[in-house]
């Protein structure tokens, strides 16, 4: 054998196709093996799907099915009442890797690279070697199009077999995928049923039903009308953005002065700001961006560090929202009755090399969430769950370093992965999530990112802990509503009887154990009527005036019958200006629904405003995102929680004088 | 004083408590009752009378706890029924009173314990006795074969006498709840001691084998933890007639808690321990040393069993050296005993060789 020579090597080398690329190196994908390969299918379709609808500002409803086809093969169907597709587009929607609409923009999408749907198709078809079906209708359209499909890996091109014209019943519009992928079929903690779990609870605005290989359908039902706000797209933003990335905007630049670049090519950096990067830079400003030297690009990056920018706008981004986050929760946990929702955190967004993010934080606790293993933690990235490698996740990194102990987990030397009946649920929404792989399966360990995770857990966690010491103050409180109830009247009536005197008046008595405001509601289901009532007792010393606020759902509702009158109805949250209180009396609201069925009441919950919190039992301070605007979620972080953890514990330490309980003191005596 | 004025004085105090609640809701404060407190953190040797009684620490029992709530509601309905049984002239066990509350609504009693507990809790703060207050127990004295001639007034009111080894059966004489001087008078026995037996087993045996007429000796069955009224019989016929107490048990901590509230008072009536408790009472065994000396057959301690012992050890009753000796061995050897384990040499074993060797070790007349 002779040597090789550069000619002959030369007739050997020639372009690899992006599919015969893809072919060998499938698993950076996430078709590493038969388990994944399966759920990876069924998450690019439907992540796509929701992408779509929310896009078209459509609720999405989204049907998932895997049935078994032949040995290990499966058939997966996802349909979605989405835009569809128009004709020309499917072959390059569904057959061609890197072809998308959203690889340019800056703005927060589930998909983004345009590998995810196409390397399903052709995953299926070197797998299996079935192709894959189309239907798609889109609404200006009479009938759908119909269309079989298989990839021509060489040439990166979609193969139309055949296609035709199909009558959709009744579906105005929408997309269906039928592909056939090889794959094995698990449940467990990394599953699709797992996923689309996931997926109902960040998604609280879609309808998903799964029909699993053994025709068990799953339901996850829609919990709001409120749609994802459709995300803007905006230029990068110039804090943290990478020296190389930088040089090469400079280079491609249409503009010819650093001022005019700077300003237009990147967002919140007005021509002030502008000259004053380059002033501090020590850089002309009519220097030319496309002849910019190394140095000076250096050195503007180290000034755009010290001056002060505005944050990034908020509005290419789309958090879920703590009221939601609450909702998709409760929603899909509701099965192991968790004892608390701590008020979730949707932090301000941030800045990491250029591109904005923004952590969102929730947590559940107790019920039967299991109290001796590690908690569980949902990671999700814009929106869309992440099941694989939560070791070397940026999200468990950063639950790993808060100090769980004094939030009442625990945790083995005050690091790690904490042990309690808690699930951890930790969104990152950016328009560049930092993945380890293209696999998606991680967020990279970025600084700013973990740091931002960090604050969002000790937030949140310090949001349970006052939940939870509420909670247990709410337990000691329903005893106290006992004693006034009903012990201290008849305390009052025997001695009374028994010394032949009149009965004594108990108020003073009464504001005396309780000194609260205590709101108790109920709800009573008579034929086809549900009643609520809530009393708000005043156990105080003193009259009050206090708002009440409830979240409620609308249906059934029947308006007129709202006593007293609300003073604001907006949607599903109602306010009462209550009238004062005299000390000791109590005041009534109630309402009624009707048509609904016995279970079909959804949760009320109860909020007050314009009196302090600590002395409020049964209702919730008003969350600062009640109104969802930008100001009422910024006073959010307004209210001091610590503050009003230490005026709690202060009003429990009132209680404690230093008698000794009798019959606590007294041991088990047993000797007679 | 006469059982008239003891009921009037119950009355009188049971209608304090009711206003001294009823003042405290009346001035707007949160009713409270203050009560010795009966652990055995507060209890202390009474020189003067030779038993335990309680210190001075005190517990309150208020309404703004849920259970202090209830107990006083409890205290009320219960202070109106001995107020009621007292007018009327009736009376009843603790157990009636028990059920009785049953109609109490929220006053109800969760156990029978709650409402004896209550009883007592009323005789201390009052210094009444609960038959002040036309309480009774239930019939759950001891048995007693012996040369003991006594007259008990039966409930005709005639006065019978009787002797507790000529005039019984085989099961003895069993002692009334009312063990008083107007219920009760001791008349005769030429016996030396009375031998108070844990067990109905041992009691059998002692009686089976004679040893009541062998040594001189009225063998009473303390039917495991003695009874108020058996406890007031032995510290009576210890003062009145002279005769020394010798107190025979299983090995264990639960035996020595008896022997504890026969001789020292027990905590739960320690208010009352100058009428129930006979200082002068002795132990006669089974010791844990008489394990070793005896090499009887054992069982190990269960988990109960150490903790009773380790409760013992802080027992401020249990501190003299005796005692602590005895817990510290058993906890060593981590073994215990029942009085049947002497049978391994014999069924006359107890009464030929082990008692009459004890006996000899106390200094008490061998035959």
């Amino acid at each position: 054998m002779g040597r090789a020579t550069a000619e002959s090597l030369a007739k050997k080398q020639k372009e690899i196709s992006i599919g015969e690329f893809f072919q060998a190196n499938k698993q950076i994908l996430g078709f590493d093996s038969l388990t994944r390969s399966l759920i990876t299918a069924v998450k690019e379709g439907v992540d796509n799907s929701l992408d779509a609808c929310e896009e078209a500002g459509i609720l999405p409803d989204i049907y998932v099915e895997v049935a078994y086809a032949a040995k290990t093969d499966f058939k997966i169907i996802i349909e979605d009442n989405g835009p569809g597709i128009v004709k020309r587009q499917i072959p390059n929607v569904f057959g061609r890797l890197l072809y998308g609409s959203r690889f340019h923009s800056i703005r927060q999408s589930r998909g983004q690279q345009g590998i995810g749907i196409s390397a399903v198709v052709m995953y299926g078809q070197l797998s299996t070697g079935k192709p894959t079906y189309i239907i798609s209708k889109t609404e200006k359209e009479e009938v759908a199009h119909w269309m079989k499909l298989v990839l021509n890996t060489k040439k990166n091109r979609a193969e139309v077999i055949e296609e035709d014209f199909k009558v959709w019943d009744d579906k105005e519009h929408g997309t269906r995928v039928e592909v056939f992928v090889q794959g094995r079929y698990i449940a467990g903690k990394q599953s699709i049923l797992e996923y689309l779990k996931g997926t109902a609870i960040v998604n609280p605005h879609a309808e998903i039903t799964f029909k699993d290989p053994n025709g068990e359908i799953t339901e996850f039902h829609r919990v709001t009308e409120e749609l994802p706000h459709i995300t803007r797209e905006i230029k990068p933003h110039p804090k943290g953005i990478e020296l190389g990335h930088f040089i090469n905007m400079a280079k491609a630049s249409k503009h010819r002065r650093m001022i005019a670049f700077m300003t237009d090519e990147f967002s919140r950096v007005s021509p002030r700001v502008a000259r004053e990067i380059l002033e501090n830079a020590d850089v002309r400003e009519k220097q030319s961006p496309r002849t910019l030297s190394i140095e000076d690009a250096r050195a503007v990056l180290k000034a755009i560090d010290k001056v002060k920018i505005m944050a990034p706008q908020t509005d290419c981004l789309s958090p879920i929202g703590e009221t939601l986050i609450k909702k998709g929760l409760r929603n899909v946990l509701a099965g192991l009755k968790p004892k608390f929702y701590a008020p979730p955190v949707t932090r301000d967004p941030k800045v990491y090399s250029g591109h904005p993010f923004q952590i969102e934080v929730g947590m559940v606790y107790g019920g039967e969430l299991p109290k001796d293993r590690p908690v569980e933690i949902l990671r999700f990235a814009n929106r869309v769950p992440l099941l694989y490698q939560q070791g070397s996740d940026v999200i468990t990194n950063a639950i790993a370093r808060v100090d769980w102990r004094r939030y009442g987990l625990e945790q083995r030397g005050g690091k790690g992965i904490p042990y309690g009946p808690a699930v951890i649920l930790v969104h990152v929404a950016s328009t560049q999530i930092p993945f380890t792989s293209e696999a998606k399966d991680a967020i990279a360990n970025i600084k700013v990112i973990e740091g931002e995770i960090e604050r969002a857990l000790r937030l949140c966690a310090r949001r349970l802990k006052t939940h939870l010491g509420k909670s247990a103050k709410k337990a000691k409180n329903k005893e106290k509503f006992d004693i006034v109830q009903q012990l201290l009247p008849e305390i009052a009536k025997k001695s009374a009887s028994i010394v032949g005197k009149p009965v004594p008046k108990l108020g003073k008595t009464i504001t005396n154990i309780m000194n609260v405001i205590w709101v108790n509601d109920n709800v009573e289901f008579e034929k086809n009527r549900h009643r609520v009532s809530i009393d708000i007792y005043n156990y105080t010393s003193t009259g009050k005036k206090l708002n009440l606020h409830a979240e409620m759902p609308t249906k059934g509702l029947n308006e007129k019958k709202i006593v007293p009158m609300p003073s604001e109805i907006n949607g599903e949250k109602v306010t009462w200006k209550l009238k004062k209180i005299p000390s000791t009396e109590v005041i009534n609201v109630s309402f009624e629904y009707t048509g609904l069925g016995e279970d079909e009441l959804g949760d009320i919950e109860l909020f007050v405003s314009e009196i302090n919190p600590a002395i409020v039992i049964g209702a919730e301070p008003l969350p600062g995102d009640w109104d969802l605007d930008e100001k009422a979620r910024q006073s959010l972080f307004d209210f001091d929680e610590e503050e009003e953890l230490a005026e709690l514990e202060e009003a429990e330490e009132e209680e404690e004088n230093g008698d000794v309980d009798y019959d606590e003191a007294t041991e088990v005596i047993d000797d007679e | 004083m006469m059982s008239e004025d003891r009921h009037k004085k119950a009355v009188d105090e049971l209608y304090h408590i009711a206003n001294d609640i009823y003042t405290q809701i009346e001035k707007g404060k949160i009713p409270k009752m203050e009560l010795p407190l009966r652990s055995k953190k507060n209890i202390q040797f009474a020189p003067r009378k030779g038993v335990w009684k309680y210190g001075n620490m005190k517990g309150v029992r208020s309404a703004k706890k849920l259970n202090g709530a209830y107990m006083l509601l409890r205290t009320m309905y219960m202070l109106e029924f001995i107020k009621d049984m007292i007018k009327e002239n009736k009376s009843s066990t603790l157990r009636e009173m028990y059920y009785i509350s049953e109609g109490w609504d929220l006053a109800k009693f969760g156990s029978q314990d709650e409402s004896n507990n209550l009883a007592e809790d009323l005789e201390i703060v009052t210094t009444c006795m609960r038959e002040d207050f036309k309480l009774r127990p239930e019939e759950d004295g001891a048995r007693i074969i012996g040369n003991l001639t006594l007259q008990e007034t039966n409930r005709k009111g005639v006065k019978k006498k009787l002797n507790c080894r000529d005039d019984v059966g085989d099961s003895g004489y069993s002692v009334p709840y009312n063990v008083e001087e107007e219920k009760i008078k001791f008349l005769d026995t030429d016996a030396k001691f009375i031998i108070a037996i844990e067990t109905g087993g041992m009691f059998d045996r002692l009686v089976e084998n004679g040893f009541d007429e062998d040594y001189d000796a009225i063998v009473l069955h303390l039917k495991g933890q003695p009874a108020r009224s058996t406890r007031r019989l032995m510290k009576r016929l210890n003062e009145e007639m002279g005769l020394p107490i010798l107190v025979f048990t299983d090995c264990d901590p639960w035996s020595f808690r008896i022997f504890s509230s026969i001789a020292f008072g027990a905590i739960k009536t320690a208010h009352i321990s100058e009428y129930l408790a006979t200082p002068a009472a002795q132990y006669i065994g089974i010791t844990t040393s008489d394990i070793l000396n005896y090499d009887l057959p054992t069982d190990t301690l269960n988990s109960q069993d150490v903790k009773a012992l380790k409760s013992e050890l802080t027992d401020p009753r249990f501190k003299d050296r005796f005692w602590r000796d005895e817990i510290e061995l058993m906890l060593k050897i981590n073994k215990k005993a029942e009085q049947q384990a002497l049978a391994k040499y014999g069924l006359g074993f107890v009464t030929d060789t082990y008692l009459p060797e004890k006996l000899a070790e106390l200094g008490i007349a061998k035959k």
